[in-house]
């Protein structure tokens, strides 16, 4: 080791270096231009001078080119040194006057003008891009040539080069961005695109490929890495200094034994290529929708800013165009997502820039997910237009690059051309692209899209039992949907795995903890460089050695990464040589990193709550970049609060909760059955309570599907059967659930039956009470018997079909279900003879005023039984009058068909609903056609209305008992709409079904199974580990005045009495189940009765006062 | 006062006073808004010191005194938007609470402006920076702590 003196700091370091080097280890930047790390430096550019201090004199040199000795004194700043840089600077800036980052250096050093003469060059002549070529890629395709002022860089002869390989390291690592590849050679370098970034930004080949990758290492493209491909480069070994790179990694096939595959290899977007119309690929400004949200991404290619590709200015107007490649002959499904991805987009744009105009053309508008309907309203609010017309092209305007796109505003006739400044496709799912040859690796049947093929009664099982399919490879889906499938997946395959459930785990062994309790603190104190992320800013080891002056600190060292696997080692090694019964690590946050470290005292039989991390980095050194001293001392504020506060760390033991494996599921539905037979195949004993006094809830309405080889009837039979002969189910019918005591793992029920009370406990509840058909109040329905409701009008269709299926066998199986479950008093007219036309009216009691949501499942319901009823009767008549039909998802195939039968779609607007009336016996319903823009009346024989989904109103009731809340709606309300759709935010209890919201029968099987499945996560286990920041009652200090009872969120305290020396004694029980350790009651209590453990009053105030601790 | 407010305090009161300000971030939000103000390299004044809890509802007013009594210039209590908390509804109980704060303040004659409560979310770095330089500002209109030791 060599020691030296930099700016009258001393540093050690590794002999060979230079002095540019060592000046970078104490964070002390000096200029340079042709200084590279992974090359030989050359000394050409002249700006990273400095001054080295003899004896008796001083001299200039050039740091790069100067090797560091022992003793060495080096000044970087001094007036000498500033004024030849400046000099150098007025040099190169007369060479390339033009050159930003030359100009933006003298500007920085003071120097405003050149005295030389100007030569209007963009090289300075610094030679990296000749070496990178000659010494990392050992090419030598450049050099330089000529003499004196005629010097220059160029390929051999200035003729094209012919060995150049088009690697572009020139072009990389060339300071004044001088080079042009086709002045080099006639080879076409290819551009790495970032897939990411779909393709709007580039890439390098060695690269992190996502922000959010788990791990998030970088990874090298073999395909395009210079040593793999030539056995050159390797430029990225020098730059990193942990040693990480590994040239010899190779992939290895593995063979695992597995009772249960699932499938879920996503979609591809649909390559707008396809679409030529709209210019995509051939106009810089129309990109994907996809593009569009990596331009909208604070990491994207304009790091968060709207710009347009051809001239990265800002947009002022943005068209999207949705349905590209959905909903046509070839594609003959709807993509379910467009919609909302393109409002989502447009209502962030518009944060970004307020006066941002986005304008989405759309076919219908199908927000039919919870809470879509309000979202898609909020988007119109903020003033996103939204106007029914596809444009069939767009075209560029050549100058500008704006585009032209042709369309009638809504419903006008005339046509009307706009500019736009930017087009985003919204483009399509498709099935990922391999998922042909997976569905041949694994034997699955596809559909004729290339999705995978499922059933509606068995939503995520394939063709092949064992191989379970979910997410958007079934069927394009949103990410809720994505979700509670991927969970239904999940517990099919525990179905079959039950007895080999946990036989992989493996666990984790810990030394024994040692006892610390009544010993002195000892505290080590780990200082981390994070590479240059602190350390290159902040002065690592004075913070280091400032640690070591704090009280009970006894062992203090700085690491290059405190979270490297070395590290962790020496944390062990210095836990037991130093005895150190406390931890300090100053490095990042403990959002990402205490885990580890927690974990690593453990692994050193120290308690990991004895354990505490400085933040110098994300809080200090990352947002003091600029001011170095500062952050320094900030840094050493910080150590020393989290000192004070280890000092006074108290060893805590994680809760072990035991688990009742049993499980509780309310609803007999469709979706209570399916979860409960979930459960009992997984082999978890289910208690199912049904309010009424049979099984099936709405699920008893439905006698067919739109896909007519369903045979729903049958199939409920068949769940009942099961429901009702499985031996791990309890089944209470005309039951309800009077009370449910206890949290998760450890619930204490009392139902009510006609038998009595019954009270049974369990560790998880499932709730899956369903929805009811709204009643409608409007368009004469309940007065006029030729008014019915969708379910009703499928009853009347069941029973006609029945009657009607001429020579039929009566005693058919599939009659003689049809016929037991259809309701014995009839509805209305007894039977559809005489009905020759039907009016249908959608959106009744959903989309207004009393019902802000959408119900989803009306459109698809209203196609189904107008197919069903064309078939019935051909000549018949069938009119739909809707706002948008939203046939998401392959139920579009069947609007499709409707249309094709002979159904007319008549569109009402919002704010014209249509009237029903019935004048002389004659029922007629009129409205206004926006296309014919007339207004026109139907006579009709029937009016069919589409009433929506109505929440049930003992959800309140229910929602109180389970402590869980409803929505605006009075549906369940989960933890988290996109991703923990199944979960309440209260542990243990999940939801499934329409309880949640509208849905069809395949979704409410899916979200059921989903339920299932996280709920067996509790169940499977026999104890459950929880984290130890809980609140503790100090029973002394507690004087039972209960202020901390009311405001705790989780109704995890109560105020008890006992008899204390002859006298009633007031205190606060605290149910550690259901206590999260949020800390309310704590900042109530007057007399520190109640403290929670790690964030003890008393263990903040130690670090107030440390804060305030006057310094030296 | 700390190491890094002795060189900066020395000379001329108001016009080099750098205040130092106690910041109460709770976990799941404001904390991780401070991590994301890092990760963007959003550069703010360093007057702050963060102090780390689970949620804002569980900073006890007397912390908050202690604080400014022993001569903090300030303190800054973040945490969840309302309808965001981890704990569906801590950070409405810490809000419920500042009113009772002010009038504490009243009585040690310490100006409510040196205390304020905001709301910063995990995702809202460059919020979390203007609060911090609002707050910076505001504590330097009022002056140093007539705590200050």
């Amino acid at each position: 080791m060599i020691s030296l003196t930099i700016d009258n700091r001393k540093i050690e370091v590794e002999e060979g270096l230079n002095v540019l080097q060592a000046a970078g280890k104490l964070g002390i930047k000096i200029p340079t231009l042709c200084y590279h790390e992974s090359l030989k430096p050359y000394g050409a550019c002249r700006v990273c001078l400095v001054e080295l201090i003899w004896p008796r004199s001083s001299n200039i040199q050039a740091s790069c080119v100067f090797p560091v000795q022992e003793g060495l004194v080096v000044r970087t700043n001094t007036e000498r040194v500033l004024k030849t840089r400046r000099m150098m600077l007025e040099l190169l800036l007369a060479r390339c006057p033009d050159v930003p980052r030359i100009k933006e250096m003298a500007r920085e050093m003071g120097v405003k003008e050149s005295r030389f003469t100007k030569k209007n060059d963009g090289c300075i002549l610094c030679g990296l891009c000749t070496r990178v070529c000659q010494e990392r890629m050992g090419v030598g395709a450049i050099n330089f040539i000529n003499r004196g002022s005629d010097r220059k860089i160029s390929p051999p002869y200035d003729k094209y080069s012919e060995i150049c390989i088009t690697c572009g390291a020139c072009k990389v690592v060339c300071p004044t961005d001088a080079v042009d590849l086709s002045k080099v050679t006639l080879n076409k370098p290819k551009s790495i695109k970032s897939e990411f970034d779909a393709n709007l930004a580039q890439r390098s080949s060695i690269y992190i490929p996502y922000p959010q990758a788990v791990p998030k290492v970088p990874v090298i493209d073999r395909h395009t890495c210079m040593y793999f491909l030539k056995d050159v480069c390797k430029s990225c070994e020098n730059f990193c200094e942990a040693n990480a790179i590994n040239y010899d990694q190779k992939d290895e096939t593995k063979e695992l034994d597995v009772g249960a595959v699932i499938l879920s290899p996503g979609f591809e977007l649909f390559d707008a290529n396809l679409k030529q119309e709209f210019g995509f690929g051939r106009y810089p400004n129309v990109i994907s929708s996809l593009q569009f949200e990596r331009v909208l991404s604070a990491s994207g290619p304009y790091l968060g800013q709207i710009l347009r590709s051809s001239d990265q200015k800002h947009p002022r107007k943005i068209a999207f165009i949705q349905c590209v490649g959905s909903r046509e002959v070839d594609r003959n499904y709807c993509s379910s997502v467009c919609c909302m991805y393109a409002t989502k987009e447009a209502i962030i744009a518009k944060e970004h820039e307020p006066d941002l105009e986005c304008h989405i053309f759309y076919i219908d508008l199908r927000a039919f997910g919870k809470g879509f309907e309000q979202y898609y309203e909020r988007a119109k609010e903020l003033g996103v237009k939204y106007t029914r017309c596809r444009p069939s092209a767009v075209r560029e305007v050549p100058a500008t690059k704006n585009l032209i796109l042709s369309y009638y505003p809504d419903d006008s006739e005339e046509k009307k051309d706009e500019e736009f400044d930017m087009v985003v496709l919204s483009c399509g799912l498709n099935p990922p692209a391999g998922a042909r040859d997976m569905a041949k690796l694994f034997n699955v049947e596809l559909n004729k899209d290339g999705f995978c093929r499922t059933g509606k009664f068995t939503p995520v099982e394939t063709s092949r039992s064992g191989i379970y399919a979910c997410g958007p490879f079934v069927e394009p889906k949103d990410i809720p949907e994505t979700v509670m499938e991927a969970s239904g997946a999940a517990s099919k395959a525990m179905g079959l795995l039950t007895e080999a459930r946990g036989t992989l785990v493996a666990k984790r062994e810990y030394p024994a903890e040692k006892k610390v309790e009544g010993e002195e603190p000892r505290v080590g104190v780990f200082v981390c460089h994070c590479g240059k992320n602190i350390g290159g800013i902040a002065d690592v080891p004075s913070i280091r050695d400032y640690a070591k002056s704090l009280p009970n600190v006894v062992y203090t060292e700085d690491n290059l990464y405190t979270c490297s696997s070395d590290t962790q080692k020496k944390i062990k090694d210095m836990i037991k040589e130093h005895n150190l019964n406390r931890v300090v690590v100053a490095s990042c946050t403990p959002r990402t990193h205490e885990a580890l470290f927690r974990n690593t005292c453990r692994e050193a039989g120290l308690n990991p709550y004895l354990f505490e991390m400085a933040n110098i980095r994300d809080h200090n050194t990352w947002v003091h970049m600029k001011e170095p001293e500062k952050a320094t001392a900030k840094a050493k504020d910080l150590v020393r609060i989290a000192v004070a506060k280890a000092r006074v760390l108290e060893p805590l033991q994680n809760r072990f909760l035991k688990i009742v494996h049993d499980a509780l599921v309310i609803g007999g539905g469709l979706s209570g059955m399916s979860a409960a037979l979930d459960l009992a195949n997984q082999g978890f004993t289910t208690h199912l309570v049904e309010r009424t006094g049979e099984l099936g809830g709405n699920m008893k309405h439905i006698y067919y599907l739109v896909d007519e080889k369903y045979e729903p009837q049958k199939e409920l039979l068949s769940i009942i059967e099961q429901v009702r002969n499985h031996s791990h189910i309890k089944l209470y019918l005309s039951s309800n659930v009077k009370t449910i005591e206890g949290s998760m793992g450890n619930f204490k029920t009392t139902v009510e039956t006609q038998g009595g009370d019954v009270e049974f406990k369990h560790g998880t509840v499932i709730v899956a009470t369903g929805a009811e058909e709204y009643k409608p109040k409007e368009y004469l329905y309940g007065q006029d018997s030729m008014v019915i409701t969708q379910v009703q009008f499928e009853e009347k269709i069941a029973r006609q079909l029945l009657s009607k299926s001429p020579g039929s066998n009566p005693s058919s199986k599939k009659q003689e279900l049809v016929a037991t479950s259809l309701p014995a008093g009839q509805v209305g007219n007894p039977d559809l003879g005489s009905v020759n036309s039907v009016t249908m009216i959608q959106c009744v009691g959903s989309r207004d005023k009393e019902h802000p949501y959408c119900s989803r499942i009306c459109c698809s319901m209203a196609v189904k039984n107008a197919m069903k009823f064309k078939k019935l009767k051909p000549a018949a008549d069938v009119y739909v009058l809707y706002r948008d039909i939203r046939t998401y998802g392959f139920n579009e195939v069947y609007y499709r068909q409707a249309r094709e039968a002979g159904v007319i779609f008549l569109r009402y607007k919002d704010d014209e609903k249509p009237e029903v009336a019935r004048t002389n016996g004659k029922l007629t319903v009129t409205m206004n056609d926006p296309i014919l823009r007339k207004k026109i009346a139907l006579n009709t024989d029937l009016v069919v209305l589409s009433a929506g989904t109505a929440p049930i109103p003992g959800n309140e009731e229910l929602a109180k008992k389970l402590k869980v809340p409803l929505n605006q709606d009075k549906f369940f309300l989960e933890a988290h709409m996109k991703l923990r759709p199944v979960d309440f935010s209260t542990d243990g209890v999940y939801l499934s079904g329409l309880a949640h919201s509208p849905k069809n029968v395949d979704e409410s099987i899916v979200q059921s199974c989903g339920a299932a499945s996280r709920a067996a996560t509790i169940l499977a286990q026999d104890i459950i580990e929880l984290d130890a920041i809980v609140s503790e009652v100090i029973d002394a200090n507690c004087d039972g005045c209960a202020y901390c009872i009311d405001p705790c969120p989780y109704h995890a305290l109560i105020l008890t009495e006992y008899m204390k020396e002859g006298s009633i004694k007031k205190t606060v029980e605290r149910d550690l189940a259901l206590c999260k350790g949020c800390g309310v009651c704590q900042a109530t209590c007057p007399k520190a009765g109640i403290v929670v453990n790690n964030f003890k009053l008393s263990q903040l105030m130690e670090m107030v006062n440390a804060t305030l601790e006057p310094q030296e | 006062m700390t190491e890094s407010q002795t060189s900066t305090t020395e000379g001329s009161a108001t016009e080099t006073f750098e205040p130092l300000i106690i910041t109460f971030c709770c976990n799941w939000c404001s904390y991780a808004g401070a991590d994301l103000a890092g990760t963007s390299r959003l550069q703010y004044p360093e007057n702050i010191r963060i102090i780390r809890v689970m949620c804002s509802g569980m900073v006890h007013p007397n912390l908050i005194i202690e604080a400014l009594s022993k001569g903090a210039d300030g303190v800054l209590m973040l945490g969840c938007h309302p309808g965001d908390c981890h704990y569906l509804d801590g950070n409405l109980r810490a809000q419920a609470r500042v009113e009772a704060i002010e009038l504490l303040l009243d009585d040690l004659g310490i100006e409510r402006e040196r205390f304020r409560l905001e709301w910063v979310s995990a995702a809202e770095g460059p919020r979390f920076v203007e609060v911090i330089k609002g707050m910076i500002k505001q504590i330097k209109e009022v002056g140093p702590s007539p705590y200050k030791q």
